[in-house]
């Protein structure tokens, strides 16, 4: 799920095949080493209290340079491998390639599947979708201070940094579900900065946009309505988006279609009914910090609020 | 001439002029480097037991999912404060701890060179950590890590005073390893006792010239950050905030072109003692001295090279990185070269596998696999894979702990009976060295593995579903057999100072270097006739006769200064008296310091008691016996490298 060891992308499985030439490498120069240390350990105790050193200075000074130069070569061959494996992890195919825009905030994630017509970009927030086998372009930056986006199973991480924008490339070999997290220290929630991804077929995936671009759906019955009443004059919408509605908030995700995520508050919690309206009466209670206050609301308003929030698929 | 504690007229006379004052004087006003030395290594000791108990909290608090032991605000105070105390208050000043006491004593010196400042720097040592811990028990702690990286530590996203405490800190204990590295690089270029040409400099000594060479490039690079932080934050200078033009990257460079020498000014000392060891306790000339020395310095070099690959994730061009992929990779061949040294050393050598040697074993073990893991972590692709995760705090704590930790606990067992004049328990000590070393690897073996399955670091918990649970239980088990041996060796320290032992003797491990050819502990004023150096190993070297310095009176405070290449003689000088008034210069500093994290007026204000004191401490001193007197050079009988002694020679 959120794994260095189970590559699910050709830069994963190149990074992947690194590590395990450094390991096997490692394990090998480890052994040599430490024999070392023992059997000049064996031979330096059995040696009685009168006994001389036989050892002649010259032929242990050619053994430190045999083992110097042995140093030098495994080394050189490392640093080969290893660039050698950055070239293929950073090469770039731009034709026919995902792009998204990454912007991190403390703490959650937003995303903007990025699109020549301006009406066709799709924004959300805490979970990405994948087409299997088409490059993706992630460009990153932060709107606060430097978190770091890391999906161990399709890419090494790369830091948003704010004031700068940077991109990496990661391409999905196989449909699944992953987990990426906040790779740098953030603040009081960097543990519960995690997002979801989701790897699909390219039909599905192209589905998947169609139905984000979409607005929201209007509420169905009463209590949805109150819901979004209360959503767009209580404080909510002061911070969220919800396309289609009066609430146009930027400075917290995107809830347009909130309830079709695998997870809520950024990896946080399952995405169900009950653990929904849990986290909107008292967010604090889950993730200490975070920038949403709790909501003192009555029972009657939380259920309407829950039941509209049902609604966003 | 031989060489011991022989009571007799002038003994006395140079204990007298020598000795600390008596009563609370001795508190306020001692400049022996040995007194400094001992309250150095005890302060760091201390912070390191604090370090600690943050750590054990920190294992306690990570060994389930969702542990609601300590919330995030808290640990992340605690986190911060652990790294910062063990960086800078226990490792690099338990490193110069042992330098300001052995430095002197093993190149034959009466004293440090400028013991007045050495007394200084302790306070400023002593008063910056407490000023750490008191703030962390007011609940302003600094919470944005060691590295305290902006945005996150200007005022917009840390309003309280928690980050200036992170950055005042920096300036306390820059000021005080700054100007032990100033004493000790003099007190091992200009008091050497006749003889030590510069290619007999014992191992440990050069080890900590180079790491006070270092000291010297690297600390000023985060002073200026620290000092533009605080800036940042006091006056808005705007040197890292993004929203005004400022560069958040900027403070990366800065800290890292400091921080990574900085694990170097760490380890490179923690080698010295290895090399300190080895020999002692293969009973053998170093092999390849000279390949040891320029590999230590030949790492000094290097290790400024290497900062950026602390940012191979912010996104720098490839072939830039690449550069700093390979100089950190071969940063490996001069560690290589020391450790085939302490091979062929012991490998030709008589080994006595006494606790001391036994912490050096340990060393090999976990050292190793530390610097192959950096390897891994100097590939950029690799490196951003394990970046931030616990595989990182994995591979710096078995660099660290293996490096310099488990040297220094050898250190401490070898040392001791010179510095206490009692041995530690051999058996005990075995137990320590067995609870450290297991606990160790159980506690950071498993990191390696939970970083690979994506635990990223400074997180205060983690959800069940990822499966990181039963990994972390057996690191904080682990992490309880450590405190277990921590507290056993207390016990040994502490319960000696209650039971009757042997006395220890002048050279118990039958040593080659000068610290052993005085009394345990040293008198005041160390030698009443210094030992000059016949070889690498004087006491090796020299035997049957030691031919000593004489001619140096003893009714006053006189050293023997010597020329930096071949160490002869130059001329005598008088040092100073105890006096008070480095603490009052370290009371004045602290005001000045802790009061600018309030209100840029206290530097303003508090300048004048610092200006004040300092007039106090450099007040002219009447001429007379004062200052340099010239050497009275009759003869010179030293023996040149590869000439025998001459027997009895005197200077």
């Amino acid at each position: 799920m959120q794994s260095v060891l189970r590559p699910a992308g050709p830069q994963a499985s190149s990074i992947h095949g690194l590590w395990l030439l450094m390991l096997w490498t490692s394990a090998v120069v480890f052994v040599v080493v430490v024999g070392g240390v023992l059997l000049a350990l064996a031979r330096g105790t059995r040696r009685g209290a009168g006994e001389t050193p036989t050892t002649p200075d010259s032929s242990l000074h050619r053994g430190i340079v045999i083992s110097t130069v042995a140093t030098t070569v495994v080394l050189i061959a490392l640093l080969t491998a290893s660039v050698w494996a950055g070239r293929g992890v950073a090469s770039q195919r731009a034709e026919a390639a995902v792009s998204i825009a990454v912007t991190g905030h403390q703490w959650w994630w937003e995303f903007e599947y990025e699109d020549a017509l301006p009406s066709r970009r799709v924004l959300t927030a805490n979970e990405l979708h994948l087409p299997t086998g088409r490059p993706v372009v992630v460009k990153v930056t932060s709107r606060d201070v430097i978190h770091s986006f890391w999906v161990p199973n399709l890419q090494g991480k790369r830091d948003l940094i704010p004031g700068m924008t940077t991109a990496i490339w990661l391409q999905a070999a196989q449909t699944g579900r992953f987990r990426g997290q906040c790779a740098e220290f953030c603040g009081l929630q960097h543990a519960h900065m995690a997002f979801d991804v989701v790897v699909e077929p390219e039909g599905q995936f192209e589905h998947w946009l169609d139905q984000q671009r979409a607005p929201a759906a209007s509420p169905a019955d009463g209590l949805a309505s109150r819901g979004l009443e209360i959503f767009t004059t209580q404080r909510c919408g002061r911070c969220h988006t919800i396309r289609g509605t009066d609430a146009a908030g930027q400075a917290a995700p995107d809830l347009t279609h909130m309830a079709s995520r695998l997870s809520l508050a950024a990896g946080t919690l399952p995405n169900s009914a009950p653990h929904r309206r849990a986290f909107v009466s008292d967010p604090q209670a889950t993730k200490p910090g975070t920038q949403m206050p709790s909501n003192p609301f009555t029972d009657q308003d939380l259920a309407a609020l829950t039941a509209y929030l049902d609604t966003l698929q | 001439m031989t060489i011991g504690h022989v009571v007799d007229g002038d003994w006395q006379e140079l204990e007298r002029s020598w000795a600390d004052p008596s009563g609370w004087r001795r508190l306020t006003s001692s400049i022996d480097h040995k007194t400094i030395g001992r309250r150095y290594l005890i302060t760091a000791f201390a912070f390191f037991l604090l370090g600690g108990v943050l750590a054990a909290v920190m294992r306690l608090q990570l060994a389930r999912p969702g542990h609601p032991l300590v919330g995030p605000d808290l640990y992340n105070q605690i986190f911060t404060t652990h790294g910062t105390t063990m960086m800078f208050l226990f490792a690099v000043p338990v490193m110069q701890g042992l330098g300001i006491y052995f430095v002197p004593l093993m190149v034959g010196a009466r004293s440090i060179a400028f013991p007045r400042l050495v007394a200084y720097s302790y306070w400023m040592f002593l008063f910056g950590g407490v000023f750490l811990y008191v703030s962390f028990l007011l609940n302003a702690g600094p919470d944005v890590g060691w590295f305290s990286y902006p945005p996150l530590a200007e005022s917009l996203y840390s309003p309280s005073k928690r980050a200036d405490v992170w950055a005042q800190l920096i300036t306390f204990t820059e000021v005080a390893s700054l100007a032990v590295a100033v004493s000790l690089i003099t007190t091992a270029f200009k008091l050497r006792t006749p003889g030590m040409t510069l290619n007999r400099i014992p191992v440990f000594v050069w080890s900590q010239v180079v790491t006070s060479f270092m000291v010297i490039f690297a600390m000023p690079a985060v002073m200026l950050a620290s000092t533009a932080l605080i800036l940042d934050r006091l006056v808005h200078t705007h040197f890292f905030d993004v929203e005004q033009a400022g560069d958040a990257l900027l403070w990366q460079h800065l800290f890292w072109f400091f921080g990574h020498p900085e694990v170097y000014i760490i380890f490179i000392p923690g080698s010295g003692l290895v090399s300190t060891i080895v020999t002692t306790f293969s009973q053998r000339r170093m092999v390849g001295y000279l390949a040891v020395v320029l590999s230590l310095v030949s790492t000094a070099f290097m290790g400024f090279g290497l900062w950026v690959h602390h940012m191979f994730a912010t996104g720098l061009p490839q072939l830039g990185e690449s550069f700093f992929t390979a100089a950190s990779m071969m940063i490996a061949i001069p560690t290589g070269i020391q450790i085939f040294c302490w091979i062929a050393t012991m490998w030709s050598g008589r080994i006595r596998v006494q606790t001391p040697m036994l912490w050096i074993l340990g060393f090999f073990g976990i050292f190793i696999a530390g610097g192959l893991t950096g390897v891994m972590l100097a590939a950029v692709p690799l490196n951003t894979q394990l970046h931030d995760t616990f595989f990182v705090v994995a591979h710096f704590h078995y660099v660290l702990i293996g490096g310099a930790v488990f040297p220094l606990f050898g250190a401490f067992y070898y040392w001791y009976p010179k510095i206490a004049g009692r041995p530690l328990g051999e058996r005990l000590g075995r137990w320590v060295f067995g609870l450290l070393f297991t606990g160790f690897n159980l506690t950071f073996f498993p990191m390696h593995v939970l970083g690979l399955h994506g635990m990223p670091r400074r997180v205060y918990t983690y959800l069940p579903e990822l499966g990181w649970g039963p990994l972390n239980v057996v690191a904080s088990v682990g992490a309880l057999l450590m405190a277990a041996g921590v507290v056993l060796f207390l016990v040994d320290v502490l319960a000696l100072g209650s039971r009757a032992t042997a006395d220890a003797g002048a050279n118990p491990w039958s040593a080659g270097t000068l610290e052993w050819a005085t009394a345990s502990p040293p008198p005041p004023g160390n030698f009443l006739h210094p030992p000059t150096a016949g070889g690498r190993e004087p006491l090796w070297d020299n035997t049957p006769a030691q031919p000593v310095v004489t001619g140096l009176r003893t009714d006053i405070r006189e050293v023997l200064v010597t020329h930096v290449l071949d160490a002869e003689p130059d001329h005598r000088q008088r040092f100073p008296d105890p006096s008070a008034w480095p603490l009052l210069t370290a009371l004045a500093t602290t005001a000045l310091f802790v009061g600018s994290i309030f209100t840029p007026w206290a530097v303003v204000w508090g300048a004048i008691p610092v200006f004040v004191t300092l007039v106090g401490w450099f007040w002219p001193k009447s001429a007379g016996d004062a200052g340099t007197q010239p050497w009275p050079i009759r003869s010179r009988t030293l023996p040149r490298p590869g000439e025998a002694p001459a027997a009895g020679g005197v200077l």
